[in-house]
């Protein structure tokens, strides 16, 4: 796997971020910004589908989230053993978000 | 029995059997992870709520029409544009640190001092455009608890939380950006007075540059939830 294969790497080049990457992945988040942008200034007003629209923001912000984790803050070069301490606790958000959508959703029709 | 014993008395140099760090990282880094991670729970739970109420009032008032106005510029007719141009100054910032933090990896003194000054200046812009787009909303009557005469019936109910919502959740992130700026404050005059020179490590200005990653990651999510979607 492409993950296992950089952390053997990872350590040996810990600089692992050249200065040609940086600005890589400056120009991917630019991108995927602009990207937003286009969808929400151009297609959004020629009538795409908001529902469409949203996931597919959610889906862009969550690619850039990725990029600023794994890059920026370099966790992609740390210890499998420590990426997954930081990251396995994050499954009580994905629980909070099912949680307070369904109670949401609960009261959307039971107060108005 | 002797095989037993013989394997007992091997030294085990595995990453768990002690005597060095099993994460191979600094222990102030890892408290600085955890810390965030303890932070991105904060956010979640402001942000999971913001959805939350979102979904549940009937209306809700429309990003493109609220956050039309460019400070300065024009006071409305350009939805998304100043926020676009905050998130590209936080993103831009970003990277000068990113850049900072590659300098001290090389122990280059004078490239960490000139990428953090640049960070800084891109962390007071971010928050001087926050300021005017904050004035500007003052202006149209939004606020806490506060909301345009506009909106009327079941549209109030949506208003009053999307304000409330709006200003305590970019101003918790306002907050952040401020008290990384300081930070970076900080280890800029620390860097320039030799401090880590002298230690022969740069790690300080990394562990700030991922407070500083966080407070960008964090306006990623708020970009998106409050003027995209």
């Amino acid at each position: 796997m492409a993950t296992e294969h950089t952390q053997e790497h990872g350590h040996a080049d810990h600089a692992g971020m050249t200065k040609k990457r940086i600005w890589q992945v400056f120009f991917y988040l630019l991108g995927i910004t602009a990207l937003e942008f286009f969808i929400a200034l151009v297609l959004m007003p020629m009538g795409m589908n908001h529902g469409l629209g949203n996931f597919i923001y959610v889906v862009l912000t969550l690619l850039k989230a990725y990029y600023i984790i794994a890059y920026f803050m370099h966790l992609k070069f740390e210890k499998t053993a420590f990426v997954t301490s930081l990251t396995v606790g994050l499954i009580f958000i994905v629980y909070f978000i099912v949680l307070l959508l369904t109670e949401g959703s609960y009261l959307h029709v039971h107060m108005n | 029995m002797s095989t037993t014993v013989s394997q007992l008395d091997k030294i085990k140099t595995g990453p768990w059997s002690g005597g060095r760090s099993p994460f191979e990282a600094e222990y102030g880094k890892i408290m600085m992870w955890f810390f965030l991670l303890s932070d991105a729970f904060t956010f979640s739970a402001l942000l999971i709520y913001y959805g939350a109420q979102r979904f549940t009032q009937l209306t809700w008032p429309d990003p493109d029409v609220v956050f039309q106005s460019v400070p300065g510029f024009a006071d409305h007719g350009y939805p998304l544009v100043f926020v676009g141009i905050m998130t590209f100054i936080l993103i831009v910032s970003s990277v000068t640190m990113v850049l900072a933090v590659e300098a001290g990896h090389r122990g280059a003194k004078n490239e960490v001092v000139k990428w953090m000054i640049w960070t800084i200046i891109g962390g007071l812009t971010f928050l001087g455009c926050q300021a005017l787009e904050w004035t500007h909303l003052f202006h149209e009557g939004y606020g806490w608890g506060h909301f345009p005469e506009s909106y009327k019936g079941t549209d109030a109910v949506g208003a009053l939380q999307f304000s409330n919502l709006f200003f305590t959740i970019t101003g918790f992130h306002g907050f952040h950006v401020f008290s990384g700026v300081i930070l970076n404050i900080i280890i800029l005059a620390m860097t320039m007075s030799n401090v880590f020179e002298k230690r022969g490590t740069y790690i300080m200005v990394e562990k700030v540059g991922l407070y500083w990653h966080f407070v960008d990651l964090v306006w990623v999510f708020v970009f998106t939830f409050f003027y995209l979607v």
